[in-house]
C-alpha cells in the first residue's frame, strides 16, 4: 500500500495534511490518537512496528516536530507522521498501543521536554533525574556545576 | 629500577634488599585492576588483557570487585552520571589503590570537551589519576606501558616510612 492510499484511509480524521514532496503525513496532537488507532487496527495498513520516535526542536525552543516513523512487517510499507506543538502542549502517549513508545517518548522528554500524556512512566531516561533543563533544546545553557564537580567551558586556559 | 630481584641472587641465595623494595616489587607486579569499562576504550583493554597482549604477564589481572582490586582503569567516557559512582567504587577500593586515566575522554573529556553537556572534562576532577594514556582509543600498547609506567611509579615508594 503506497503512502496515497495510507493517507486516503485517514483523511477523514480532522487536521490530517499529506506533504507530498517530503513523503510526509502531518497530523495534530489531537488527531494522533486516532490515526494510531487506525494504523494499529486497520488491517490493510497494520503498522506492527513503531521504528522510531525523533524530537526537533524547531528553532526558537517555543514550536517542536515529533516524527514517527511506522513500519508493516506484514505489507513491508512504511510512514514517517509529524506532530507539530508548542512548548506547552501535551502530546497523547502511544506507549498503550506500541510498547516501543515507552521509552522513546521518555527519551524525546528526557533530552527536548516534550510531555506525553497517558505516558505509564515519563521520567528522564538517561539523564540523572535531578538533572536540570531539557539539553538538546536551542536555547540550553550548560550548567556550570554539577553536585560540586565543575563543567568548564573556557577552553583558553588548556590551550 | 629493574624489577628482578632474581637477578641479584648472590652464591647463597640471598637476596639482600631493603623492605621498601620488597613491598614495592610485590605491589608493582600483582597489579590487579578493576574489571569495569565505560566506553569503546574497554574493547581496548579487554584486548590488551586477551591472549595476544596478555596482560596477565604482567601479574595484572581483572578483578569484578573494587575490594580486591589495586589498580582502576578508567576506561572510557566518564558522564557526569557515572563521575559519582566512579569516584564511590575508588573510595570502596582498598589501599594502596592506583588510577589509570585511559584515553582522551576520561584525560580530558576528549570529543566532548566543547559540547559535552553532559561529560566529565578529565577523571582527575573527582579521583587522583597516576598515569595518564593518551590516544582515542589508545593502542593495547600503550595500555601496556601505562601499566609500566605505574610499575616505575610505585617502585619509587617508600611505603615504610611516612610520606611527606
Amino acid at each position: 500500500m503506497d503512502l496515497n492510499k495510507i493517507f486516503d484511509s485517514i483523511s477523514f480524521i480532522d487536521g490530517v495534511k499529506l506533504n507530498s514532496e517530503a513523503n510526509i503525513i502531518f497530523v495534530t496532537s489531537a488527531s494522533l490518537l486516532a490515526v494510531a488507532d487506525k494504523f494499529k487496527n486497520d488491517v490493510n495498513i497494520d503498522f506492527d512496528f513503531l521504528m522510531c520516535i525523533t524530537a526537533l526542536d524547531n528553532g526558537d525552543s517555543k514550536n517542536f516536530t515529533i516524527a514517527y516513523n511506522f513500519h508493516s512487517n506484514k505489507h513491508n510499507h512504511s510512514v514517517e507522521i509529524r506532530v507539530v506543538v508548542t512548548d506547552d502542549e501535551e502530546v497523547p502517549s502511544l506507549a498503550n498501543i506500541w510498547k516501543t513508545a515507552d521509552w522513546h517518548e521518555r527519551e524525546a522528554y528526557d533530552m527536548m521536554g516534550i510531555k506525553f500524556y497517558g505516558h505509564p512512566d515519563l521520567k528522564r531516561i538517561l539523564l540523572p533525574e535531578d538533572w536540570e533543563g531539557f539539553p538538546l533544546r536551542k536555547d540550553y545553557k550548560v550548567a556550570d556545576y554539577y553536585h560540586g564537580v565543575p563543567i568548564p567551558k573556557d577552553k583558553s586556559y588548556w590551550e | 629500577m629493574d624489577l628482578s630481584l632474581l637477578e641479584r641472587f648472590d652464591k647463597d641465595n640471598v637476596v639482600v634488599e631493603k623492605l621498601d623494595t620488597l613491598i614495592n616489587w610485590s605491589r608493582a607486579n600483582s597489579q590487579w585492576y578493576f574489571q569495569f569499562g565505560l566506553a569503546c576504550c574497554a574493547i581496548e583493554m579487554m584486548a590488551a588483557a586477551a591472549p595476544r597482549h596478555d596482560l596477565e604477564r604482567f601479574g595484572a589481572m581483572p578483578r569484578a570487585s573494587p575490594r580486591q582490586s589495586d589498580v582502576m582503569i578508567v576506561a572510557g567516557t566518564v558522564t557526569l552520571k557515572m563521575a559519582e559512582r566512579v569516584k564511590r567504587l575508588y573510595e570502596q577500593m582498598s589501599d594502596p589503590k592506583y588510577v589509570i586515566s585511559m584515553g582522551s575522554c576520561a584525560n580530558s573529556g576528549g570529543p566532548y570537551w566543547q559540547h559535552g553537556y553532559h561529560v566529565l572534562k578529565g577523571v582527575d576532577l573527582v579521583i587522583p589519576v597516576d598515569v595518564y594514556v593518551p590516544g582515542c582509543p589508545p593502542r593495547p600498547e600503550a595500555l601496556l606501558q601505562g601499566l609500566l609506567e605505574l610499575q616505575k611509579k610505585i617502585m619509587t615508594e617508600t611505603p615504610l616510612r611516612k610520606q611527606a
